[in-house]
């Protein structure tokens, strides 16, 4: 974010980015870890406050504007990209943040998510998914299991959910990762990444709601499961995992298998290499999303999955504005009032 | 070529006339548009007052041939003011008999067809649906009319022949020669047209060859053939002195919003959608990167609203564009806006509705969801240009009244007057009005407190722009509190909101022109109030009919929420008031609703614009009653 304001003089600290408004989320509300870990890392980012503009939807994330001391504007269902948008368009020297959740982005909002992804602003994009609609009450949402029983769905969700990080990649994000509220410092790291990748970063965080969909991501985070069944990406390292770290990831071809390090003979070396740039392998990391891959049952990964530089919308819009005018120049009002063909009456 | 087969002198009578229409008339492929445009423009060149029509089907190439596919353009050109595409034809271009069979109910009795006869084969006249056998160039039933035969294919393909292009491309040569033939029917110079096409094909000489040599062609056959012995002059009008420009009504809106760009200084946002009739303002604003534009094609209607209150938040004049379809999609943003309380600024080109409707045809029936079509109580200014060249003042007026009293206002075109053209004396930079912008750069409460919802003496909350420090604050669509903006649940406070932000709009009454009589006297035994397109037709039957003797006035609204201050006292001068609307009588629900008068409604939803004669019988009608 090199065309931000950086204003060395001011040290801030974290409550200097908490508004004066109460924060009325549940009790034990993933989306309080969410708040703390931006407040925590935005006085590293080396960003004047006046430069930050939140936007936000509508659901239980999207209060999050309110409760930043930024610039901020909490509007309607699933529109924050495409108002993120037209802010970034309009100045690209702003810092914009989305916070977003998994009905809005993905149900009401879902056409403007993706081609938000597709045009690529420098925004970063924050989805809070908790797969449910916490906010209504407790309906299932697009990234629900499947046969999830809520209030709408009294037998069980008949839909396929989304899962998405495969979404956004489909969509052409240019940065795609996934953290998760439970893991304060890894959510940190995250958000200082999405920050620093010039173009949208879309960051899903795994948010717990305590009273409508308790404990949906906890088997990623408590102590007796969370080596078994989440795996920590890094980039250039082995993909690995398990209880004692004796097990890896193999690609034979496109198809990826796990391995037992202790009895099969491969060493951590011969793994599967995390590479941030790569986007087929990039794919096939965000499919690890259940039991997709011939009943294997893959761990779910955090990190960053994708990482790509590509040229972001309003650079080229800046770079065409610049090109016409050095070309053609500017037009005097009164050269556009008159046109190139006018005559004259005369009495 | 022709001229060189003829070695006769001919006679050709000339006769002055004050005002033609013409109406070009064709397959959607035969390029009637730009015939038309080009032989307006000429038009207007040479000094003649004209008001032009383009009425095309919506499919862009219909079957080939059908009754579907004509596409047709109307030019009434005069030698006086003209207000109007005229209500009946004064002359017929033919290029086909499904074209013959659309428009010969509207010419008139004596009128002048020019026919292509190679359009008029057995396989043509099946596809218009002709009787078997039946052939109106050949049987009596054109007697009533001047009919010209030529074959207008056949001609190109002659004089084309040397130059080796393909069939395809000497096919499409074919509207210049009926171009060249009208130039010299109505003694019109070849020299813009000339130059029109050398441009337009600057980089395919071969083409612009082919274009010039069928152009002349068809002023040659006018003048050395037999067939034609009379052409027509249309004497340049007396119009006001200054210096005019052709312009379509939604050039004129582009062009509005850029003026109101550059005289406030905002730079100017616009996030659209392409529809039909609306998309050209994208087209022509997305040329004009060079003075800062920004023009963004979003994913759809909503899209492109949402992106503009993000222009508008931080600190961009921001415009959306649409029709009535968009506008609906757009309705709950535009509730957010108001909400907000941010410029912005929704032009609506109004087209034929429900649902996808007649999207090419016009239509004045969105002024009540213009007026009340979004949730909760959220009231905002709304605008009607009244014809083409208009669209200009309408968009400035738009922008300033947004950006002065911090809040979206809907500006209603119609596709008539859209497409519609027109000449324009137009302005100068000097001769706008001044449009104050106002951010605020530092603490306006007590104590260094931002107050983002402090209101001025006419209620209007202060700018402020992302990126100024010190003055970070949140804003939202929840209901806020008066002043600090928090947001707040209580009952009081929200109609104390609601009735601020009423009053606001309300107010902007203070910030526009009292309403004039339009033509007429201000007492009359009866007022015909227009808004919007219908202003033309409206003046047109006035006029004609004052000249006649008959005591009625026109009086014409341009700014319909809030209603000029004046408008009950200027409607008690008159006995009688004709609403006519091309809708089923909205305005009419306004009207009688606030100032509880007996108006009486005028509907025409066809499509179409009124006609004047539609509308001087009414009016006789009405004050015969």
């Amino acid at each position: 974010m090199d065309t931000q304001t950086i204003d060395k003089s001011i040290n801030y600290v974290a409550k200097d980015f908490a508004s004066e408004m109460e924060v009325k989320w549940c009790p034990g509300c993933g989306d309080y870890s969410i708040l703390k870990q931006v407040q925590t890392v935005f006085p590293d980012l080396g960003v004047a406050k006046e430069n930050f503009v939140f936007i936000s939807g509508i659901g239980c994330s999207s209060r999050f504007s309110y409760y930043m001391d930024t610039y901020g504007m909490h509007s309607i269902h699933g529109r924050a990209g495409a108002i993120a948008s037209g802010v970034k368009a309009a100045n690209p020297d702003l810092s914009v943040w989305v916070v977003s959740g998994d009905g809005d982005s993905l149900s009401i909002g879902g056409n403007h998510f993706i081609h938000l992804m597709r045009k690529n602003f420098d925004i970063n994009y924050l989805l809070f998914n908790n797969q449910i609609y916490s906010l209504t009450k407790g309906q299932y949402s697009p990234t629900s299991e499947k046969g999830k029983v809520t209030k709408t769905s009294p037998y069980g969700s008949i839909e396929e959910p989304f899962n998405p990080s495969e979404l956004a990649l489909g969509a052409k994000a240019s940065f795609v990762a996934r953290t998760l509220d439970r893991d304060p410092k890894h959510m940190q790291a995250i958000l200082k990444r999405a920050h620093a990748h010039k173009g949208t970063s879309f960051v899903e965080v795994y948010q717990n709601c305590p009273v409508f969909n308790d404990a949906a991501f906890f088997a990623y985070s408590d102590k007796e499961t969370k080596k078994e069944e989440a795996i920590l990406l890094e980039h250039g390292m082995p993909l690995m995992f398990g209880n004692n770290n004796e097990k890896g990831i193999m690609l034979d071809g496109l198809k990826p298998f796990i391995v037992d390090l202790n009895t099969s003979g491969v060493s951590a070396n011969d793994l599967w290499i995390h590479d941030e740039k790569d986007k087929t392998k990039a794919n096939l990391i965000s499919r690890f999303f259940d039991t997709m891959f011939n009943d294997t049952h893959f761990p779910r990964p955090f990190g960053v999955i994708y990482s790509e530089d590509r040229p972001i919308y309003e650079e080229g819009m800046a770079e065409q504005i610049q090109h016409i005018k050095n070309k053609k120049g500017k037009l005097s009002l009164n050269k556009i009032l008159s046109g190139d063909k006018t005559w004259e009456i005369l009495n | 070529m022709i001229s060189a087969e003829k070695g006769v002198e001919k006679t050709t009578q000339e006769k002055e006339v004050d005002r033609i229409v013409v109406r070009f008339s064709g397959d959607s492929g035969d390029g009637m548009q730009l015939t038309g445009m080009q032989f307006s423009d000429t038009a207007a060149l040479f000094g003649n007052d004209l008001s032009t029509f383009p009425d095309y089907p919506s499919e862009i190439r219909a079957p080939i041939g059908t009754v579907a596919g004509v596409s047709g353009f109307q030019v009434h050109f005069g030698s006086r003011e003209i207000f109007t595409p005229g209500d009946e034809y004064d002359v017929i271009i033919a290029m086909n008999a499904a074209a013959l069979k659309v428009d010969l109910p509207r010419l008139k009795q004596g009128g002048i067809i020019i026919a292509n006869t190679a359009g008029f084969d057995k396989k043509n006249l099946n596809l218009a649906h002709y009787p078997d056998g039946a052939d109106p160039l050949e049987d009596d039933s054109l007697e009533n009319y001047i009919l010209y035969k030529v074959d207008v294919t056949k001609h190109t393909k002659e004089c084309l022949k040397e130059t080796g292009l393909g069939m395809k491309e000497i096919e499409r040569s074919k509207n210049m020669f009926v171009l060249g033939l009208l130039f010299w029917l109505f003694e019109k110079p070849l020299d813009h047209t000339l130059h029109f096409i050398e441009e337009k094909f600057s980089k395919k000489p071969e083409i612009a060859n082919a274009n010039i040599l069928t152009l002349k062609a068809g002023w040659n056959y006018g003048e050395n053939t037999e067939i034609f012995n009379t052409q027509f002059k249309v004497a340049p009008a007396k119009l006001q002195a200054g210096v005019y420009r052709s312009i379509t009504g939604n050039h004129a809106t582009a062009i509005g919003l850029i003026a109101a760009s550059e005289k406030s200084g905002l730079p100017l946002f616009l996030g659209s959608y392409p529809i039909t009739p609306a998309t050209d303002i994208l087209h022509e604003l997305a040329k004009y990167k060079g003075n800062n534009v920004k023009t963004l094609q979003a994913e759809d209607e909503i899209a492109g609203v949402c992106s503009a209150i993000g222009a508008s938040y931080v600190g961009n004049l921001a415009v959306t564009t649409t029709s009535g379809p968009g506008l609906a999609l757009k309705t709950e943003a535009i509730g957010l806006a108001t909400m907000l309380e941010i410029p912005l600024v929704i032009v609506n080109v109004q087209r034929g509705g429900p649902s996808t409707g007649l999207p090419t045809k016009t239509e004045q029936a969105d002024l009540l969801m213009a007026m009340h079509g979004r949730h909760g109580e959220s009231p905002l200014p709304v605008i009607a240009a009244s014809s083409p060249s208009d669209c200009f003042n309408s968009a400035y007026e738009a922008c300033r009244i947004a950006v002065e009293h911090m809040t979206p206002v809907i500006l209603l075109t119609d596709g008539y007057i859209a497409n519609g053209s027109e000449p324009w004396r137009f302005p100068t930079e000097d001769n706008l009005s001044e449009i104050k912008v106002n951010f605020l750069d530092k603490p306006n409460g007590e104590n260094d407190t931002i107050l983002p919802y402090k209101r001025n003496e006419n209620l209007v909350r202060p700018w402020i722009k992302p990126g100024t420090k010190g003055l970070e604050h949140r804003i939202g669509g929840l209901e806020k509190q008066n002043e600090t903006g928090n947001v707040s649940y209580d009952p009081l406070n929200h109609e104390l909101m609601i009735n601020l932000r009423a009053e606001k709009i309300k107010k902007i009454e203070n910030d526009i022109p009292l309403l004039k009589v339009d033509s007429g006297k201000e007492k009359a035994k009866l007022v015909v109030l227009g808004w919007g397109s219908t202003s033309g037709a409206i003046k047109t039957a006035v006029l004609e009919l004052i000249e006649d003797g008959f005591d009625v006035a026109h009086v014409h609204l341009h700014y319909i929420n809030p209603f000029p201050k004046n408008l009950g006292e200027l409607l008690s001068g008159f006995d009688k008031i004709l609403i006519p609307e091309m809708n089923s009588g909205q305005l009419l629900q306004l009207i009688r609703a606030k100032y509880l008068l007996p108006a009486v409604g005028f509907s025409k939803v066809q499509g179409l614009p009124f006609t004047t004669t539609e509308l001087k019988n009414k009016i006789i009608e009405l004050l015969n009653s």
